[in-house]
């Protein structure tokens, strides 16, 4: 296993986002992988297939980890818009804050956010778990269709609009709440996942009996007139 | 003449043409159920269309080719801009993007194997890649929509090109729309939804907002996929001097270009009928904003929306565009409106011709269905050797108008070879009007 062990580096000062990407994605790539200087640059570390370890070691910009297949992404600065969308499966930790639209749509995996996160966190998710150890901007969870979304801090307005079937776990305040969405009693199934979820996150600080759990009322799953107004 | 006075002459019945039939029982549908119509197929009024251009073909003064002797190419590729592996079709008529869900997998398994049997491509739809529509499909454009339903990155790599979807003719501006009828456990699965639910697909895409964003999602997709795929992106015709001229400072390789006639699953008639504009009125502008950034010809423009036959692909082509796509006429070649379901129309109270009841997923035809009888009516052999004889048809009759107009390549057809029957075509695409060296406009209003 000396591969997983050798330290193996990019430096962006001397190598580009293309090298990076061709290299993280070659069938040979194996073990862990820091990224130096990453400097905001997009799209880092996009369509990993490989349980590799990589470490962007500094901000990234849009897009980091996008697409994410089995590999474990660390951030360790903020990241641009829609860090982690589409993941499949793995796991992506920002150690800062992240923008709009973090873990836009993602089908699978973990995504960590140990600062804050923007707007529309979540929006569309299909099944990714997503843990933020601070706040969440406005319309967070915007059409989630499925998957976890845990809100250490607060939540802006209009929490979880048009939801489908994914759970919402907040433990602050919530500004608002969208359309379609209400505060559900949290089952034992609930709290069972949201420790699990709260442990793989490393959040020790926070019992889950303190979260509250929000979801889809099911009211706008089909048309009806009598809700034209909130469609 | 003598005149009864007790019984005068009556006016005879008169109908309103503003209050029209259609009128009538549309204010009457609403005011009995208090939502608006929704309804599959485009626009259905009359508007500037194809028809209303001729070409002059070759006389004295241009020198025609031999019909059965002399070659006229038909060829395109597709993607040259940034692509590493464009894409090359036999002929310049292409499938557009249907949803599996909106159509059933037998007719997208139909589509595949008709225009692979042709040389040219199919698209996949809202809800994702059916390993029967990319087995049968040697060309296959993978769309990349707003819903994200069943998109994964898997499919991505499998595809042949990418294409990001903005808008639809249909419905610039507007999501999709699948209704509970059609959403059978397998298209609840591919999607991640609840079955039985109506389906409201986003409008805008959830991680980029603008055309500046939109340059950083295609460098992005583009590092997913090393820069092999062809990206396409395709926009309803509203604004397509300013919306062509914006995808190809996003990095576009190809610009799809959606007319108003062009077809939907599931909309609002509203919608249908009074956003976006025909496609005649699109053309111009958009190969205008491609010669005005020196790109026409390198960043290739597909345009669709009521392509109906050879001689509509010719008058695009002519126009400026590189290749059209076709998805009406294609459910109508695969048996759509067939006079043979006339029976079974009726009982959905329609006739064969006028059925738009696609979002109901009850057509007999087997086409815009997920009913799993219903849909085992369509062979998807003879469906795809329908769709093959038709675009072969489609191949033959533009190659016949080019050679008539002295052109090798369908390519080498062009204003000029064209005339507008009427004043609105000329405004619109300024072809002078037949008899003419005039369009409105030219020497200035």
């Amino acid at each position: 296993m000396s591969a997983t062990l050798e330290k193996q580096v990019i430096d962006l000062h001397t190598s580009t986002v293309r090298v990076l990407n061709s290299t993280l994605q070659s069938e040979d790539a194996t073990g862990a992988w820091t990224i130096l200087h990453p400097e905001g640059r997009h799209s880092l570390a996009v369509g990993l297939t490989a349980p590799l370890d990589v470490t962007i070691d500094g901000q990234a910009g849009y897009y980091a980890a996008g697409m994410n297949q089995r590999a474990n992404v660390v951030i360790k600065g903020n990241a641009g818009p829609g860090v982690a969308e589409n993941m499949m499966s793995g796991s992506v930790h920002v150690e800062g804050n992240a923008s709009m639209a973090a873990g836009a749509t993602a089908q699978g995996g973990l995504l960590v956010i140990d600062g804050d996160a923007g707007a529309r966190c979540g929006i569309s998710m299909k099944g990714v778990s997503i843990v933020v150890r601070g706040s969440v901007g406005h319309m967070s969870g915007f059409m989630a269709q499925s998957g976890n979304l845990v809100v250490c801090g607060d939540a802006g307005e209009a929490l979880g609009d048009s939801l489908y079937e994914a759970r919402l776990f907040v433990r602050g305040t919530v500004k608002s709440l969208g359309a379609d969405c209400e505060e559900k009693k949290m089952t034992d199934e609930d709290l069972a996942i949201l420790k699990d979820l709260l442990k793989e996150a490393g959040i020790t600080d926070y019992p889950a009996e303190s979260f509250r759990r929000y979801g889809s009322a099911r009211r706008l799953y089909n048309f009806n007139v009598d809700n034209a107004s909130a469609y | 003449m003598s005149q009864n006075k007790n019984s005068p002459p009556r006016t005879a019945p008169r109908f309103s043409a503003t209050f029209d039939v259609n009128t009538i029982s549309e204010i009457q549908r609403a005011a009995a159920t208090g939502i608006y119509d929704i309804r599959g197929a485009g626009t259905k009024r009359k508007l500037p269309h194809f028809d209303d251009l001729l070409f002059l073909g070759a006389s004295v003064s241009r020198y025609p080719l031999e019909g059965y002797r002399e070659r006229c190419d038909t060829d395109v590729v597709l993607g040259t801009r940034f692509a590493k592996k464009p894409i090359r079709l036999k002929t310049p008529v292409t499938i557009a993007g249907m949803s599996f869900g909106a159509l059933s997998a037998q007719a997208k398994e139909a589509l595949g194997r008709g225009a692979s049997a042709v040389g040219t491509s199919t698209t996949t739809g809202d809800g994702g890649m059916t390993p029967e529509e990319r087995g049968h499909s040697s060309t296959l454009v993978y769309q990349y929509l707003p819903s994200r339903y069943g998109m994964n990155p898997d499919d991505l790599r499998r595809a042949d090109a990418i294409e990001v979807v903005v808008g639809q003719g249909a419905k610039p501006g507007g999501g999709g729309m699948l209704l509970g009828q059609k959403i059978s456990p397998r298209v609840a699965k591919m999607r991640n939804l609840p079955e039985g639910i109506d389906q409201r697909s986003a409008c805008r895409h959830p991680d980029w907002t603008g055309p500046d964003d939109l340059e950083i999602k295609i460098e992005e997709l583009r590092e997913i996929t090393n820069w092999e795929k062809p990206i396409y992106v395709k926009v309803g015709a509203s604004r397509p001097y300013y919306d062509v001229s914006l995808a190809v400072k996003a990095g576009a390789d190809v610009i799809v270009l959606d007319g108003m006639q062009g077809g939907t699953a599931a909309t609002q008639e509203v919608f249908i009928e009074h956003v976006g504009l025909p496609i005649l009125s699109a053309i111009r502008s958009a190969v205008q904003a491609l010669q005005d950034l020196g790109l026409h010809r390198q960043v290739q423009l597909i345009v669709s929306g009521g392509i109906r036959s050879g001689a509509d692909m010719a008058k695009a082509l002519a126009l400026g565009a590189d290749a059209v796509a076709i998805g009406t006429a294609a459910l109508i070649a695969l048996g759509d409106q067939s006079p043979d379901l006339a029976a079974e129309y009726a009982k959905l109270g329609t006739v064969p011709g006028a059925y738009d009841d696609w979002q109901e997923g009850r057509d007999p035809a087997g086409i815009t269905t997920q009913d799993p009888e219903l849909a085992a009516r369509l062979d998807p052999i003879l469906g795809g050797r329908r769709i093959a004889n038709y675009l072969s048809v489609m191949t033959m009759e533009a190659q016949a108008i080019a050679r008539a107009c002295g052109k090798s390549h369908l390519h080498n057809l062009e204003p000029e070879d064209l005339v507008s029957l009427t004043m609105e075509a000329a405004a619109m695409t300024k072809i002078p009007l037949a008899g003419t060296d005039w369009y409105p406009g030219k020497g200035g209003f």
